[in-house]
This record gives C-alpha cells, sequence and structure tokens, in this order.
C-alpha cells in the first residue's frame, strides 16, 4: 500500500478566524452546485410553466371571456395582462413549496447535509439564509424568464414598471415559502405533509385568492382567504406594477408590508428552529 | 487540547453526561469508550461546539465552546457516526464544498481535495458518485472531508461501526498514519480492538461517568489478569461448573454462555481444570482485553 504523505501545515492550512460573513453565501454556493443536479427540471419549469400558462389562457380562455376583469388607467386591459402577474407569482410561490419542504427534509433527515456543515463555523442561521439566498436566485430566475414571455405575449402593460415584476416574484415566493421552511424544519419525518401544502394550501390559494378573477367576484364571506394569502398579496401588487391596476397608494403600501410580514416572520422563526434543531 | 472538568449535559430530567473530567494533550489519540448510550457522542458534540453543556468546564483549544464556537469549529475535524456526505455531489466536490465553509479559495479547496484523495486512496473515485462508494470509502471520505481544513483535533465518532474487517483495517491504517504525523484524535468506540489499535490513552465511560482511565495496557493490567481462559460446557452447566472451579486463577466470571478465568497463567488454570476431571466442549486460552476490563468495571459486556 503507498504512503502518500499529508501535510498537516504547509501553506494550505485553515484560518483560525471563523469566515462569519461570507458563510451564507458558502451554503448558497453548495445549493447551487445541487441545484445544477437538476438543472433540467429547474430550465423547464421555468420556460414550460409560463409558456403554457400563457398560450392555454391567452390563445384559449381569454377569447371566451367578454366581461372585462380589470382596467388600468388607459381603461380595461385584455384577459392574459391581468392574469399574468399572478401567474408569475404563483410560479415563484410553486418553487418554495418544493425548494422549502423538501431540500429541509434532505438536509435534516435524508442527506443530512445540514449536519455536516454544522460542524463547520457556519451557524445555524447562516445555513438558513444560505438556501434563502439560493432559492431566492432560482426564483428570480424564474420569474425573468416568467416576464421574457410575458412580454414575448404583450401580456404587460406599463413597460416601465414591470421591470420590477421578478422583485415582487421573489418577494411573493418568500413570504409564502419562508413561514413553509420554518415549519419544514420543525419535522422529524414526511408523513405526507408536504403534499397536504401543495393540495391544501397551496391550490386553494392559487383558486381562491384572485390568481384568475379578482377577490371581489367571490362572496365577501371568502374575500378573507385572499387577505391571508402571500399569493394574492403579491399578484395585486404585480398587477400595480404591471398594467397600473387602479388602487389607492395605500393599498398598495398594505400589500408590501404583508408580504414583508410573512417573509421576515418566517425568516426569523426558521433561524429560530433551525438553531434549536441543529445546536 | 482539550480539557474538561465536572463536564454535565441534560436533557430534562436525564443525565446524559454525568460531570465528568479529562484532558487531551497534542498529538494525542485519545478514545472514550463504551456501551451505546453511555454518553460518548454527547461528550463529543459538547467538545465540538456544538451543543452547550449545561454545568462545568469546557475549553478546547484554549476557548470556551459557548463564546467561541466557530472559532473552535474552525480548528476541528468531525467523522460523524452517521455519515453526511452530499450524495447529490461527486466524490471530490463534496471535498471542495466543504472546504468553503472553512474560508479556504476555491483553488486551495481543489489543491487540499486532491492531496486528500490521494491519503484516503479515492484518486480513481474522484469523478464517482458518493451512494456509488462502499461503506468503507465513504468512511475514507468522510475523513478526508474532516481533514479539509488541516485541523488541529480530528474527533471521530465511532469511525468504523458497520464496517466488515477489511474496510476496518484500512481505515486503521490511515488513522495511525495521521497519528504518526502528530494530529490529536479524539475517538469513541465501542470496541475494544479499536480503542486497544487508535488508542494512547482512554476514558472508560459508562452511564455518563468515567469508570476508568488509562492507557489500554494499563487499564488491562489495573483491571484485569494477564491472561483469561474461556471454557464453555454448555449454557445449562456452566453455573454448577463454575462452583467447583472456585480457588483457579484470580477470579472467575460465569457468563450465560460460558466461563472466564483471570489468571497470570492460562495453562496452569487448564490444567487445574483437567485435574478437577472437568472437560469443557471447548476451551481457550487468550491475552486480557479491554473487553474485560469493561466486564469487570460493569457486570456488562459492552455492545448492548
Amino acid at each position: 500500500m503507498s504512503a502518500p504523505s499529508l501535510s498537516t501545515s504547509p501553506t494550505t492550512a485553515a484560518p483560525v478566524a471563523a469566515p462569519h460573513r461570507r458563510a451564507a453565501l458558502y451554503v448558497a454556493e453548495h445549493q447551487f452546485r445541487s441545484m445544477l443536479n437538476y438543472k433540467w427540471t429547474v430550465v423547464m419549469v421555468g420556460v414550460g410553466t409560463p409558456l403554457f400558462y400563457l398560450l392555454g389562457i391567452g390563445l384559449g380562455l381569454a377569447t371566451l371571456l367578454d366581461a372585462d376583469l380589470a382596467s388600468g388607467p388607459g381603461g380595461p386591459v385584455p384577459y392574459v395582462v391581468f392574469v399574468a402577474p399572478a401567474l408569475l407569482a404563483s410560479a415563484t410561490v410553486s418553487v418554495a413549496t418544493e425548494e422549502f419542504t423538501y431540500t429541509v427534509m434532505s438536509g435534516f433527515k435524508w442527506r443530512r447535509v445540514f449536519w455536516g456543515i454544522n460542524a463547520t463555523p457556519v451557524e445555524p442561521g447562516s445555513i438558513v439564509s444560505g438556501l434563502v439566498i439560493a432559492v431566492a436566485a432560482r426564483m428570480a430566475f424564474g420569474s425573468l424568464l416568467y416576464l421574457a414571455l410575458m412580454l414575448a405575449f404583450g401580456a404587460v402593460g406599463d413597460l416601465w414598471t414591470v421591470w420590477l415584476l421578478p422583485l415582487v416574484g421573489v418577494l411573493g415566493g418568500l413570504a409564502f415559502g419562508l413561514p413553509l421552511l420554518a415549519y419544514a424544519s420543525t419535522l422529524k419525518d414526511d408523513n405526507g405533509q408536504f403534499a397536504a401544502v401543495q393540495r391544501f394550501v397551496f391550490t386553494p390559494l392559487f383558486l381562491f385568492s384572485g390568481t384568475f378573477y379578482p377577490l371581489e367576484t367571490l362572496p365577501s364571506a371568502l374575500h378573507w382567504i385572499g387577505w391571508i394569502s402571500p399569493l394574492w398579496h403579491a399578484s395585486e401588487l404585480g398587477r400595480v406594477l404591471s398594467y397600473g391596476a387602479v388602487k389607492p397608494a395605500w393599498v398598495t403600501a398594505v400589500h408590501v408590508l404583508v408580504l414583508l410580514a410573512f417573509a421576515i416572520g418566517g425568516w426569523l422563526i426558521a433561524r429560530r428552529t433551525f438553531t434549536r434543531r441543529l445546536r | 487540547m482539550v480539557h474538561a472538568q465536572s463536564l454535565t449535559k441534560k436533557y430534562g430530567d436525564f443525565t446524559a453526561v454525568d460531570g465528568i473530567d479529562f484532558e487531551v494533550a497534542p498529538g494525542e489519540s485519545f478514545g472514550l469508550l463504551g456501551p451505546n448510550g453511555a454518553g460518548k457522542s454527547t461528550t463529543m458534540r459538547m467538545v465540538g461546539a456544538v451543543s452547550s453543556r449545561t454545568g462545568g468546564d469546557l475549553s478546547v483549544l484554549g476557548l470556551d465552546p459557548d463564546t467561541h464556537g466557530p472559532q473552535i469549529r474552525a480548528q476541528l475535524g468531525v467523522v460523524p457516526q452517521e455519515d453526511n456526505l452530499d450524495a447529490e455531489l461527486k466524490v471530490r466536490d463534496n471535498l471542495i464544498v466543504y472546504g468553503r465553509y472553512f474560508g479556504l479559495s476555491r483553488a486551495v479547496c481543489a489543491a487540499r481535495a486532491d492531496e486528500l484523495l490521494d491519503f484516503a486512496q479515492l484518486t480513481e473515485k474522484a469523478q464517482a458518485k458518493v451512494d456509488d462508494l462502499s461503506g468503507g470509502m465513504k468512511r475514507r471520505l468522510t475523513i478526508a472531508r474532516a481533514l479539509i481544513n488541516t485541523p488541529r483535533v480530528l474527533m471521530l465518532d465511532e469511525p468504523t461501526t458497520g464496517l466488515d474487517p477489511q474496510a476496518r483495517h484500512v481505515l486503521w491504517d490511515r488513522l495511525f498514519r495521521l497519528k504518526e504525523q502528530g494530529t490529536t484524535l479524539v475517538v469513541t468506540t465501542h470496541y475494544m480492538d479499536e480503542a486497544e489499535q487508535l488508542c494512547d490513552r482512554l476514558v472508560v465511560v459508562d452511564h455518563g461517568r468515567i469508570m476508568a482511565e488509562g492507557s489500554p495496557a494499563a487499564l488491562i493490567r489495573e483491571h484485569s489478569s494477564r491472561e483469561v481462559v474461556e471454557l464453555r460446557f454448555g449454557s445449562t452447566r456452566n453455573a454448577a461448573v463454575a462452583a467447583e472451579l472456585e480457588g483457579v486463577g484470580d477470579r472467575i466470571e460465569v457468563l450465560p454462555d460460558r466461563i472466564l478465568i483471570y489468571t497470570p497463567s492460562g495453562e496452569d488454570a487448564l490444567e487445574h481444570v483437567s485435574r478437577a476431571g472437568l472437560h469443557p466442549t471447548t476451551s481457550l486460552v487468550r491475552r486480557a482485553s479491554l473487553e474485560d476490563v469493561f466486564l469487570r468495571l460493569t457486570g456488562r459486556s459492552l455492545i448492548e
């Protein structure tokens, strides 16, 4: 058996100081490398989802609709313009239901990589931050693709403000995803909870919080579904930016604040649950 | 390197580590030997600065884990009981990604990864998937990963549990080389042979307490005789025969399946047995081991 010698101190010695500040970026870098394993899923979902929805709705459903559902400053807008910002938001929320659930279970239980990272100078809070950075980047990528296709389909109103739409997409995705991340990090086993989140949280929100029709269309007894739904707040915010949906400024401010509250609240709780579990 | 005094860890009412004292000197290979649930892993987590102590004093590399966790972890290498390699990454990428967590540049990580793959005898597997590695290879990769930051202390939690004999020997060989190069090792194990192979000094732990401390040889000298005779008369007869053997050797122990006679000379003891007209179905004379020390100290077998 050969006896390769191993340097125990020379040029490659470890720094004694803990690399605190960039820790989250290292975690994100690790996540990106993992995402490369399913890069085609990321791309196909990123391109396919908007393509199918915009095609199906723009060419199909929209042609059947006579009523004007929404209007901007310049009057009524086509249905596809109304629905596109909400579809973009639901696409990022959909990424969240995947990345902030199974990825977390994998990190704690299946691949156990979080425990490996935990033994390095990286603190649990930085693991959370790194995950958020990586997933937000994937959401941004998906949102940009969505926006590009929206432009191609002529599904936008105001070319000046529509560029902010990916930002809203990421914010909406995180507002939905970070509380989910906090929840996922408390689970020891996946006994179908994530599938339940898909079916009983995401799908109802997708259908009942003003994605395909204005929330006001529903009986007023159901409006609360929209008010507590990050998806509705993100969709409404997106509509303001995409075609200048007419509404008071304070309503727009509320949308931003609610989304921020969901995201920041979820983030803080996730940091706590990660720390409690790993330490 | 490590200094623990009255170190205690409680989970609610349960005391996992019950006031233990130990020191690890630079370059030393130190072992925690004990059955499952003895508190070894909990102790390792406290030393590894990922679990805070409930009481007592602990200093690792001169720092307090409660206040300097990241600084301590930056200088440790940890081989956990359960592998947590990233199966989604290739073998070499596992090392590189891990090195980044210590703030090493990509170039340093890459150079170090190649060096460590060589050391772990995994160079040919550099581009393989982790899942395609054997159990022993995964363990070696985990050890290589733990060395990526050139740690001052390498901590191994049951490094060879679950490996076949050949894989264990390859692993021991690698660890022995590290020891020769002066790396400080802290090892937990419930295998006596592993403790005897790897440890300069060890503590025997049970129920969160230290039962004995010393080098493997000193422990055997202190708590056992030089040789042990194992006799089997069949499980139904062992107890009755043991009564007749009283006075042979220093001490006799009756286990469900066999009788152990602790004696300075196994041959003499065997002669006694045959002169008494007793004919065991099998007999074996062997050198005393840490297992005997453990049996003596706790009255129980190590692996439970």
